[in-house]
């Protein structure tokens, strides 16, 4: 099961080349459609109350190297896979209905990247992992750099996107390193494996582990991206067209933090117990900058962001609470936050085509005559804040519980961070659907079309604010068990066990 | 005293005789009026004769010719990708300009004369063969440099390949004559005796003679800082030749380099690892630096193969069966990436008149797909991005060197690569980013100097199939790596 939800994307991309133009679209639809499909039923034979890897595949890949192909699914990743197909179902549908240029490429991009994506998430052999999260970048070099816009006076898609994997690389092959450095040190001369339920079992001494995990560290907060680590991000986020960005914001920055529970917790148990406040303070600050940068951009790509700058710092700062509450929450808000940026991203699109700008300054009063738009977009707006009723709340709440129990000055700044993301959302909402409509501005109402993409996304936010116990409850005991290594509660997790 | 008749294993000697005879004939078919239209063929029949001798002299381990030469799986390995690369040159040069100057069968016979230059040296195993293979191989170099007779730039390119190859050959040469003063034998089994008894550091005159050496074959393969011949001479030489050189002469010269390091200073490894690492980091950082900001894309790929020869003297540097797979996976992988990007840059030469500047190549993933995607998975692949051949070379190198305790070199190879993505991801740029010329200038700048277009050389097959071929060989073996890891700890296995 878990590869046919690997490879399925790929298959029905590759198929795609041979077809007319006209429907490679709807085909890419279809093979992202039949993914969604397998990722449920992935879901639905997925047994929560096991706290290991299930439905797993491990065959050796290169055994000279020690490397295994092995892949598996936890409560870890099953929701984030599952994540993983929503969004790209929905980015794809929405790329279909619109005439793209050279749609072959296009669509194979798109269909690689979800390959790509789902391949760092399934698997559980670390050098695959490292693989699969350098592979990612292919295929979004091409969709951002090739139907990229040029922005004037700025950097072209091309620049701005080389901008991009540099940034992202320079982690990557850091990460490479350690991966290797990992196992080597861990086999010491013995038989080299890159299994990461192996490794764990093998802790690293503390000096290895101290280098390691910055390299590792590295790779996934620029990935996410973190303060200082984003420098990326403006450029790329203002370059990359829209289904594609949608996607790329929604499941590839998770990647970053989803790395940190899967390899890094169990991995390297010590090091992060040591590092534990340095990067509080890095989320922290994400949390801070990410939030005042977004009331202040008036590009409403921007906006949105620099909002997931602070979002994913809150996911961090929830994992490195080092308590098995914050990584629940963390994962629950990964999975949000995911379902809440891409109809973000979709309705960034919307409101271009009806302003012919993304410019927030130029936008205004398009709910006039676009209910259901408005509606919609008023659901995703109160989710990104975290209103409580949301699943967003209980997100945010489980991880500033688990952070106030570890450290207490950090959970009181992070909150601060609740308090900015209501202004930076509302702000975002009524300056382009309230006020005054401006001149050139097109109050339309959503078509059929852009409905059936956005209106399962938001069915979704509603359904998981209704029952966020779908999540935790299948999460719990791995991330109990991932965090294990560097928790210092017992007995575990009293919020978690309702 | 017995005398006895000196025992020729024929069967071992049999691909160096297979090609010496092949440059004879092929040489003779210019004499013969009606036969110079052979010439490619005879070459391409020549070369796969010998490949196929050499495997089946596989699994083999001889000493030949008094142990001068020594056809183990290394040599077979490193003689093989020699060939490979030869065979391409031979498509690649179908219709080259340089060729119809020089005359097919003299061209034809150089190359042949060259790959026969490299099969010995990676054989040898003795100083004295060890040089005279290395001048075989560089001498039909040199004319080869300057075959575009009409072009000022390959003229200058093959005199500057001369003088400094000469250069190098004869520090080369003045460093094995202090390792024989110091050590009394030309042979590398001999020299390993002495030094494992007495040392290296105690003694000046080896030390000398191997730092010399050392350089040497560093000019060969083209390691910063002895590289500045690389990329003016890469871009004045017709184009499939310097695919050729690339790839070839690296591959061959690092054979020697791991033999002559890893069998004759085995005993000393650890005093000459640390000296070899600083020479794989400046190489690193200098090829890297030197690439970006190119826009020829001959210099470009001659930058590059500075860094990659940074990157492939890891394998070495670690002194270890590990280093040595690694080196070899790295070598092969590098052969078929560089094919599938000359072989485009050969195309659009021909097809454009921009030659091999970037321009020649803007708007090509629109244009025609086919020769686009080649290029895109070679420098995917240089880039050492996964899925690609490129970058499981990348991991076995920095696995074996981590294993070898050489962590440092790994993080240097990480952040090479790093840089390399700033020149390589540009040429992907170019040709899917950017809209091509409306209207080639096919005609603008043409004097009378200028090599003849053809719009549909990138159509055709003797182009088109290597590119290809190459390029779907480094996908494969991105995804299944495991044969070409057979085939490289086959040649480990050899030294160790």
């Amino acid at each position: 099961m878990t590869n046919s939800v690997l490879w399925t994307p790929l298959v029905f991309g590759l198929i795609g080349l041979f077809l007319p133009k006209r429907l490679t679209g709807w085909w890419a639809t279809l093979g992202a459609g039949v993914t969604l499909a397998l990722a449920i039923a992935l879901l639905a034979g997925f047994d929560s109350g096991a706290a290991g890897l299930q439905d797993t595949v491990d065959v050796e890949w290169i055994p000279g190297l020690g490397v295994d192909y092995s892949l598996g699914i936890d409560g870890l990743n099953v929701f984030l896979v599952l994540l993983t197909a929503v969004l790209w179902t929905g980015g794809t549908a929405f790329a279909a209905f619109r005439e793209q240029e050279r749609p072959h490429l296009f669509f194979l991009m798109m269909l690689l990247g979800e390959t790509a994506t789902m391949g760092a998430f399934l698997a559980q052999d670390l050098l695959l992992f490292v693989l699969f999260f350098d592979l990612m970048l292919v295929p979004f070099y091409f969709l951002f750099g090739a139907w990229g816009s040029d922005r004037e006076g700025g950097p072209t898609a091309s620049a701005a996107t080389l901008k991009m994997i540099v940034y992202t690389l320079i982690g990557s092959l850091l990460m490479l390193v350690a991966a290797i450095a990992t196992a080597i040190i861990a086999a010491d001369g013995g038989h080299v494996t890159f299994s990461i339920a192996e490794l764990a079992q093998r802790p690293l001494g503390e000096g290895s582990q101290r280098w390691i995990f910055w390299f590792f560290a590295a790779a996934f907060l620029v990935k996410m991206p973190a303060f200082l680590l984003h420098g990326w991000m403006p450029d790329a986020y203002r370059a990359a067209p829209l289904p594609a960005l949608a996607v790329f914001s929604g499941v590839l920055a998770k990647v970053g933090a989803y790395g940190f529970l899967r390899v890094v917790l169990p991995l390297f148990p010590d090091a992060t117990i040591e590092f534990q406040e340095v990067v509080l303070v890095i989320a922290l600050a994400s949390i801070l900058y990410g939030s005042v940068m977004a009331f202040t951009q008036t590009n409403v790509r921007l906006v949105a962001g620099y909002s997931s700058v602070a979002q994913l710092g809150f996911i961090t700062a929830g994992i490195f609470a080092l308590r098995a509450d914050g990584s629940d929450g963390a994962i629950l808000q990964m999975v949000n936050h995911g379902l809440v940026v891409a109809p973000l991203f979709v309705i960034v699109a919307l409101l271009a085509e009806r302003s012919g700008t993304e410019d927030l300054r130029e936008m205004g009063g398009m709910a006039a005559r676009a209910p259901v738009l408005a509606a919609l977009f008023l659901i995703v707006t109160l989710a990104t804040l975290a209103m409580p009723g949301s699943a967003n709340f209980i997100g945010e709440f489980y991880i500033l519980n688990g952070l106030f129990q570890a450290k207490i000055v950090f959970a009181l700044v992070a909150i601060t961070g609740v308090a900015m993301s209501a202004y930076y959302a509302l702000r975002l909402y009524q300056r382009t659907m309230h006020n005054r409509k401006a001149e050139g501005i097109e109050s339309r109402e959503i078509g059929w079309r852009d409905g059936v993409v956005l209106a399962p996304l938001v069915l979704c936010i509603l359904a998981l604010a209704l029952y966020p116990q779908l999540v935790l409850q299948r999460t719990d005991k791995s991330v109990t068990q991932a965090v294990a290594a560097v928790s210092n509660e017992q007995p575990p997790a009293t919020l978690a066990k309702r | 005293m017995n005398f006895n008749a000196p025992d020729i294993d024929y069967a071992g000697l049999s691909p160096v005789l297979a090609l010496t005879a092949a440059v004879c004939v092929v040489l003779l078919t210019a004499v013969f009026k009606p036969l110079r239209r052979t010439a490619p063929a005879l070459t391409l029949v020549s070369l796969a004769t010998t490949a196929g001798l050499l495997i089946w002299q596989r699994n083999e381990s001889v000493d030949l010719v008094a142990g001068a030469l020594r056809l183990d799986d290394l040599a077979i390995s490193i003689s093989l990708i020699a060939i490979l690369m030869a065979a391409a040159t031979v498509l690649l040069s179908i219709r080259e300009p340089a060729v119809e100057e020089s005359g097919s069968g003299e061209y034809h016979a150089l190359l042949l004369g060259s790959v026969l230059g490299m099969t010995l040296l990676a054989q040898a195993q003795n100083l004295v063969s060890f040089f005279v293979a290395i001048e075989t191989l560089s001498i039909p170099l040199y004319i080869l440099c300057a075959t575009n007779l009409r072009r000022e730039e390959s003229l200058e390119s093959g005199l500057k390949y001369l003088i400094i190859g000469s250069l190098g050959s004869a520090t080369l040469l003045y460093g094995m004559a202090f390792i024989y003063g110091g050590s009394g034998s030309t042979d590398f089994a001999g020299i390993a005796t002495t030094i494992g008894k007495e040392g290296v550091l105690g003694d000046p005159l080896i030390l000398v003679g191997i730092a010399m050496t050392a350089v040497g074959l560093a000019f060969k393969t083209s390691i910063a800082p002895f590289h500045q011949w690389t990329p003016d001479v890469y871009q004045g030489a017709p184009t499939p030749i310097t695919g050729f050189m690339a790839v070839a002469t690296k591959a061959a010269a690092f054979a020697v380099f791991v033999r002559f390091f890893d069998v004759a200073l085995a005993p000393e490894s650890g005093d000459w690892q640390a000296p070899l690492a600083v020479l794989a980091a400046i190489s690193i950082v200098v090829g890297n630096v030197g690439a970006l900001r190119q826009s020829s894309l001959k210099r470009l790929l001659g930058y590059s193969g500075v860094a990659q020869a940074g990157y492939i003297l890891g394998g070495l540097v670690v002194a270890s069966e590990a280093g040595v797979n690694a080196l070899v996976f790295y070598l092969s992988a590098y052969a078929f990436m560089n094919l599938a990007a000359f072989a485009v840059v050969v195309a659009r030469e021909r097809e454009t008149a921009y030659g091999d500047d970037i321009r020649a190549i803007e708007g090509l993933g629109a244009e025609r797909p086919l020769l686009a995607w080649p290029l895109t998975i070679a420098m995917l692949g240089l880039a050492g991005l996964p899925a690609t051949a490129g970058f499981i070379g990348k991991l076995y190198l920095i696995e074996a060197l981590v294993a070898g305790d050489y962590t440092w070199l790994a993080v240097f190879i990480a952040v090479g690569t790093m840089i390399s993505l700033a020149y390589y991801l540009p040429v992907v740029a170019a040709m899917w980013m950017r809209p091509g010329e409306a209207a080639a200038p096919a005609i603008a700048g043409a004097s009378p100097e200028a090599d003849p277009i053809d719009p549909e050389a990138g159509r055709r097959i003797y182009l088109l199939a290597p590119a290809l071929l190459a390029a779907a060989a480094v996908i494969f073996f991105g995804i299944i790596p495991q044969p070409l890891v057979d085939f490289a700890e086959h040649a480990g296995s050899a030294l160790f």
